[in-house]
């Protein structure tokens, strides 16, 4: 069954077009990454599916609720969780008394809230400081309160923008693996990210986002979309003369330059680097490396985020 | 509208109000003043030594314009409270993950207009009972019977100022969503206090009747009809897609 859907999903500010007729759709028990660079509309994306901001124009469903209609708004509101890009805690309130005022907007029993409290305050490591004023965190650990707030009432569907935006590589993987965790528990997780290599690690299908929707795949479909393999060699510095000689000698194929950075598309590349070195030699270049470089999720992801711009 | 939801969003802001200490200054000291000072002036005035003795005559005017007091302190304490409780959130951008909570707009609106409108509410009740059981005591020899309470002075503190608070809480709220700097809010927040002050005034000049049981009931009137007004433009203000994008 599809979680999330979206069909035509639109919002203008005015003159300017933030998501522009985005269509995807999130399976229950999956979870998807939403790439895009600074601007990109993720953030608005999901305030539209989280029914914080109305949509312009198109669809969107959670659960097979409509996001656009009041009475199913707060079903959609019952069954999501959200961390937002900023956490929002309320700062003089301890940890504790955060996650117990949510859980009681989610109508949980006080069992109910303690025993998830507990629960996740203690995954996230942060049950012994239960009772510290959470203006007093460090944001790595406001960061997590924020996860934990959002998990409180078990929600099946987690929407997370950004939200290993703030923190240290080791919270950072902590906060990941925790996504990995609730894998594990069937929820589907909504992450925006600008991070490649969580978006890799994390997800099993990757939607690329700049205002409109470039691709959408699996993480390998992604890193294949864009050439195959190519040699790369760097040359002490940039020359037009080891350029030509290049193209003279490899007429046909894709040449690359990048001052002194030169790239030849290869189909055979382990095969080929020491042709084209000695190639380059010959035109006086001077080898400070050469090497096989595959294909990659940024090399996909900056093609098709550049395309537009 | 659920009534327990919107209590829920309220009780957050209670149990933050008793971390701030201006706040609880501002709700219990204000009005615990006014009741004992106003009531101590006219202790001070019999008991002056060579003073000409105030007399009954003097009191039935005093009485009323001291009462009125409590209508002019109900403009004024929820801003505290109010720019606080909005502002704050807008500070600490904590209404997005309460706005992704199965609470409606309304709720929202109606829980933070609780929580600013029942601690000024209870402390200027309270408080008011503490002045007149005192007042009582120190002009019963004067009058010859206890002035407190009677039915002007029980229409201005059960009708009117719980409708001057209600007006102070809806301006607070519009005045909240427009800046972001608490100072301001509350500078403009306490505009409410203007016209009421301007009534007490007109009362002192002899323009405006006080202590008359019409006279009060017409000001009631028109505060319900101003809440009214504020009412459909908070609103209009308070909705979740202005919220997150138009709250500056
Ligand atoms: N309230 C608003 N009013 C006007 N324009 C807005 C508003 N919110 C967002 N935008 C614009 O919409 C576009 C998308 O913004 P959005 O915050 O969704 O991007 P994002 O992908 O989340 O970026 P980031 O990675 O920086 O968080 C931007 O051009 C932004 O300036
Ligand atoms: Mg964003």
């Amino acid at each position: 069954m599809d979680m999330i859907e979206t069909a035509g999903l639109t919002k203008k500010f005015g003159d300017l077009t933030a998501v522009d007729g985005v269509s995807f759709k999130v399976a229950e028990g999956e979870v998807f990454g939403f790439l895009g660079p600074n601007g990109a509309g993720k953030t608005t994306t999901v305030r539209m599916l989280c029914c914080l901001l109305s949509k312009t124009s198109g669809e969107a469903h959670i659960g097979g609720y409509d996001v656009a209609k009041d009475h199913d708004s707060l079903e959609i509101r019952q069954m999501i969780g959200v961390v937002p890009d900023n956490v929002g805690l309320y700062e003089p309130l301890s940890a504790y008394k955060n996650l117990d005022i949510y859980g009681r907007l989610y109508g949980m029993t006080e069992a109910g809230r303690r025993q998830n409290i507990e629960r996740y305050l203690g995954m996230l490591g942060l049950w012994e400081k239960r009772d510290v004023a959470a203006g007093a965190f460090s944001k790595g650990m406001k960061q997590k309160l924020a996860i934990a707030r959002a998990l409180i009432h078990d929600p099946k569907v987690l929407f997370m923008d950004e939200p290993t935006a703030n923190l240290d590589p080791e919270s950072s993987k902590t906060v990941r693996d925790f996504i990995l965790d609730l894998k594990q528990e069937k929820r589907t997780i909504f992450l925006n990210t600008h991070n490649l290599d969580e978006a890799q690690r994390v997800c099993d299908r990757i939607a690329i986002l700049n205002t409109k929707l470039m691709a959408t795949g699996t993480p390998d479909e992604l890193e294949n979309m864009v050439g195959g393999k190519k040699v790369v060699v760097e040359l002490a510095q940039a020359s037009d003369a080891v350029v030509a000689a290049l193209k003279k000698k490899f007429a046909g194929v894709a040449i690359v330059s990048d001052g002194a950075k030169l790239s030849v598309a290869s189909a055979d590349p382990d095969g080929q680097v020491p042709d084209i070195v000695d190639a380059v030699v010959r035109a006086g270049g001077r080898v400070r490396f050469a090497g096989v470089e595959g294909s990659s999720l940024e090399a996909t992801y900056l093609q098709l985020v550049r395309k537009e711009g | 509208m659920r009534f327990s939801q919107a209590w829920i969003v309220a009780t957050k802001d209670f149990a933050t109000f008793t971390k701030k200490r201006n706040i609880i200054y501002t709700v219990l000291i204000v009005p615990l003043v006014v009741s004992v000072a106003l009531p101590g002036v006219v202790w001070y005035v019999q008991h002056r030594v060579n003073g000409a003795d105030v007399g009954a005559a003097e009191l039935t005017i005093l009485l009323p314009a001291f009462v009125f007091f409590y209508l002019i302190i109900a403009g004024f304490i929820p801003t505290t409270i109010a720019s606080y409780s909005l502002v704050g959130e807008k500070i600490e951008k904590s209404m997005e993950p309460l706005l992704a909570t199965p609470t409606t707009d309304g709720e929202i609106l109606f829980g933070k207009g609780l929580a600013a409108f029942v601690p000024p509410m209870g402390a200027i009740l309270a408080s008011s009972v503490l002045f007149m059981a005192l007042m009582d005591t120190f002009t019963r020899g004067a009058l010859g019977y206890y002035y407190f309470p009677n039915w002007d002075a029980a229409a201005l503190l059960y009708l009117a100022v719980p409708l001057a608070v209600v007006m102070s809480v809806e301006w607070n709220v519009f005045v909240s969503s427009r800046v972001s700097d608490v100072r301001i809010a509350q500078q403009l927040g306490a505009i409410m206090i203007l016209p009421l002050a301007g009534l007490y005034v007109g009362g002192e000049i002899g323009l405006v009747p006080l202590g008359d049981l019409n006279t009060t009931l017409y000001i009631a009137a028109a505060l319900a009809i101003v809440d009214l007004l504020l009412l459909s433009v908070v609103r209009e203000t308070f909705q979740r897609d202005q919220i997150l994008t138009k709250w500056k």
